[in-house]
């Protein structure tokens, strides 16, 4: 009994160290091998006349046909999951009120006071502009900081790692680099690097860009009007790609997005603390960081800097 | 009544986080200015979330209250809602995340390129926000804007690190995430064309009113289903959380720490929310909705530990560990009754404070054993790190439940729960069949480090545990044994904020 519980003790402890009972003809190598698929090599035969065994012939198989099997099903599977979950969501919208039915719960008291008397609560021209700004403007502000969260991630995940290793090095040395890390080092290479000096869009970029960056900065004040910033960041979009990626660079640079954008979100969020129904502020705000996001976006992701 | 300025501590706590996001990229990023400011903010945010409960439980009568955004009153503006289990929630919520960037302030530094660590700061102060929103809201739309910043910002922390595994990791994490973030927003979209509210209350109302007259049934089954699967797929529920080891394991240690600890937490109960408060127990029992999440609960806690039985890298195997935890709050959510939904809020607590905890410990080893994952490389690191192996043995065991750890609180209080069920018989079964798979990939792993390395590669010499690293070891042992030894005062409030969620 007990030389039985000291050899399952001895096999507990042999496996918890690795060394279980192994085949006689095993070499134990020093270190074990990266057991990745790709770089695994075909194991040795010991004899010429070797047989394969049905689970090798079935692991060939595998590897000959097992990506194509996989992606068929893969396709197939997910193309029955979608349709029964359209058919799913279809079938449950036509059993839905109708909006004109009288019974529906949904034409309650909430729509009816937004609509009659919703421009006189919020001073605001149009009924949608007052709702999102006023009656539920913490959902708004929370729409920005969407906005404000994805600039930040993609700024981080591309604009951050593309600047050169120098300046990483210095400010890992001392605290001292702070200038240095506001400073930028040589251009890194570009995703794109073809010229751009095509007349045409030059000429039309020269007698457009005006004309939206007009519109935009009347759309972005008139906000209790007209809601919306993307207009102005097409200006910039335009500039970058009809003149150089520089010329922008001079006076629109990570710096300056950055600071834009949480300078913004930052009034709108204040002027959400202390609720003073304003409605022109918070539509700015709106303006400069859906324009400086969106620019920020096609800036990183097409060239990989701001 | 409590105190005017109790009153604000919601607001006043979500926009904080908020405030310290934006603000930290104005910031110089020298000094570690943006580290020291997060870790401030969340400090204060602690320090109000106790106040507000201090303040609530000494109020007497109301324990819970409303608070307005805006101008405007509920119907038509937004709303927060606080009592004592939002507040007990948000102040381990922000211990926990405290804790854990204190207790990884070395292994960030070394994962993360110092130009990105400022980035970094102002995308933990979001999650931290809207973890915060997602606590105090009674908005459901609210929640689905606060989903999204989560998700983002979630999704990034866990592609930081430079590495091809966080890359393919965070990509299908985003896209699995985004499916749930979809699905969520239809369900919204489907409940205010039947309902006409987004306030959770006045759902709930409304939803009575189409129950009792059988109308629109189908549609409201839709809805539970896929809000059910959509935050189930965030809060990784088995079937539903293939994404969870990739991102969990491959990401830096304070990511992984968040991610588990939090964030998943964060969504669970968002949806125990909507449960309760907008359908109510009774329609989701009519509906069959418990029984589903039981046995998705059941099926997570069996297969979550199988998984991880069969893992070689640590913190793969603790991120398989947590799909098992996650088994368990569902568990407990599938009962349908009040003491089940307290236990699994209880659980949802000890798992925020102890698995931060294990990950912690866990990279701790790993740095000790030369920034290696494999369970077979870390044998003997006990001795070269003795806080962070004293952190994994007492994360192991209160994973496994032995009685004086934080895991036994909480397994006991789902069992009690169970105990007035007609699935007593399944569920203590799980409990036991689940036990028992976590002690077999615990115990080994314990032994592991426990055991003396002969062979140890003696020119290699890890860099000794920070001052830092130790202090919140110790603050993470206490908060340990405090969740073990002392849980029933915790667990009574937790029934009483049930009772008024």
């Amino acid at each position: 009994m007990n030389e039985e519980i000291k050899a399952i003790w001895k096999s507990l402890f042999d496996w918890v160290m690795g060394n279980g009972p192994r085949p006689e003809n095993e070499v134990i190598p020093d270190e074990p091998p990266p057991d990745l698929p790709f770089t695994r090599k075909p194991k040795d035969k010991y004899s010429r006349f070797h047989e394969a065994t049905l689970k090798e012939r079935y692991n060939q198989w595998l590897e000959i046909h097992g990506l194509h099997m996989f992606s068929s099903l893969y396709s197939g599977i997910s193309v029955l999951t979608c349709i029964v979950i359209v058919s799913l969501l279809l079938a449950t919208v036509s059993e839905l009120p109708s909006l004109s039915d009288e019974r529906n719960l949904a034409n309650n008291e909430i729509i009816r006071r937004y609509v009659e008397r919703g421009g006189k609560e919020t001073g605001a021209q149009n009924i949608v502009a007052g709702l999102i700004l006023n009656y539920r403007a913490f959902n708004t502000f929370g729409e920005s900081a969407v906005l404000f969260t994805a600039a930040v991630s993609v700024l981080m995940l591309l604009g951050a790692s593309r600047r050169n290793n120098a300046d990483d090095e210095q400010s890992m040395k001392g605290n001292d680099s702070g200038k240095n890390f506001m400073q930028r080092g040589p251009p890194s290479v570009r995703l794109h690097t073809f010229r751009r000096d095509d007349a045409i869009l030059r000429g039309t970029a020269s007698i457009s860009i005006p004309v939206i960056l007009i519109m935009g900065c009347v759309i972005i004040i008139n906000g209790h009007l007209l809601s919306g910033g993307a207009i102005l960041s097409t200006a910039l979009i335009l500039c970058a790609n009809a003149y150089d990626f520089e010329r922008v660079h001079k006076f629109f640079n990570e710096q300056i997005f950055i600071t834009i954008t949480s300078t913004s979100l930052m009034i709108y969020a204040l002027s959400n603390i202390f609720n003073g129904g304003l409605i022109l502020l918070p539509n700015i705000c709106i303006g400069l960081i859906v324009a400086g996001t969106l620019y920020g976006f096609y800036a990183l992701l097409s060239e990989g800097e701001i | 009544m409590i105190d005017s300025f109790a009153f604000n501590i919601p607001f006043i706590s979500i926009f904080l986080a908020m405030i310290a996001a934006i603000i930290t990229p104005l910031l110089p990023k020298q000094n570690r200015i943006p580290e020291n400011l997060s870790c401030c903010v969340i400090g204060i945010i602690g320090i109000l979330s106790a106040y507000l409960l201090y303040a609530l439980t000494n109020s007497g009568q109301s324990l819970s209250f409303n608070f307005k955004i805006g101008n405007f009153p509920v119907p038509y503006g937004n709303e927060l809602k606080a009592g004592p289990l939002e507040a007990v929630l948000s102040l381990f919520f922000s211990l926990s995340m405290l804790l854990s960037l204190t207790g990884n302030f070395s292994s960030t530094e070394e994962d993360i390129a110092p130009n990105r660590r400022q980035l970094f700061c102002v995308l933990v102060n979001l999650i931290m926000s809207s973890l915060l929103a997602m606590t105090y809201t009674n908005d459901i739309f609210t929640a689905y804007v606060f989903i999204e910043i989560s998700t983002i910002a979630a999704c990034s922390i866990v592609a930081v690190k430079e590495s091809p595994e966080t890359a393919r990791a965070a990509l299908r994490y985003l896209v699995m995430s985004l499916v749930g973030s979809g699905l969520i927003l239809i369900v919204i979209c489907l409940l205010y064309n039947l309902t006409g509210h987004l306030i959770m209350q006045n759902m709930h109302i409304a939803i009575q009113v189409l129950v009792s007259a059988k109308s629109y049934i189908m549609p409201l089954t839709v809805s539970l289903a896929l809000i059910t699967t959509g935050l189930a797929v965030k809060s990784a529920l088995y079937p539903f959380s293939f994404w969870l080891p990739d991102a969990h394991g491959s990401s830096t240690n304070l990511s992984s720490a968040i991610l588990s600890g939090l964030v998943l937490k964060g969504h669970i109960f968002l949806l125990i929310k909507i449960f309760y408060r907008v359908f109510g127990l009774d329609v989701i029992h009519a509906l069959r909705m418990d029984t589903v999440i039981f046995i998705l609960g059941l099926l997570a806690m069996i297969m979550g530990s199988v998984h991880a039985l069969r893992q070689t890298n640590v913190k793969r195997m603790i991120a398989w560990s947590s799909v098992a935890q996650v088994g368990y709050i569902f568990l407990g959510v599938g009962l349908n009754t009040t003491a089940g939904i307290a236990a699994a809020c209880l659980h949802i607590i000890v798992h925020a404070c102890v698995k931060p905890m294990l990950i912690t410990a866990a990279g701790g080893l790993s740095n000790a054993a030369g920034h290696k994952k494999g369970l077979h490389a870390l044998m003997g690191t006990f001795y070269s790190n003795v806080w962070a192996g004293l952190g994994f043995m007492a994360g192991a065991f209160s994973m496994m439940g032995i009685p004086a750890f934080a895991g036994f609180a909480s397994k006991l209080s789902l069992t009690m729960a169970s105990f007035d069920h007609p699935v007593i018989v399944w569920s203590l079964a799980a409990l036991a069949a689940s036990s028992v798979l976590n002690a077999l990939y615990y115990v080994p792993a314990v032994i592991v480090i426990l055991t003396h390395n002969k062979n140890m590669n003696n020119n290699f010499s890890a860099p000794p545990p920070t001052r830092l690293y130790k202090i919140s070891m110790t603050c993470f042992l206490a908060l340990n044994f405090y969740l073990g030894l002392f849980c029933m005062p915790l667990l009574r409030l937790i029934t009483r904020g049930v009772n008024v969620l």
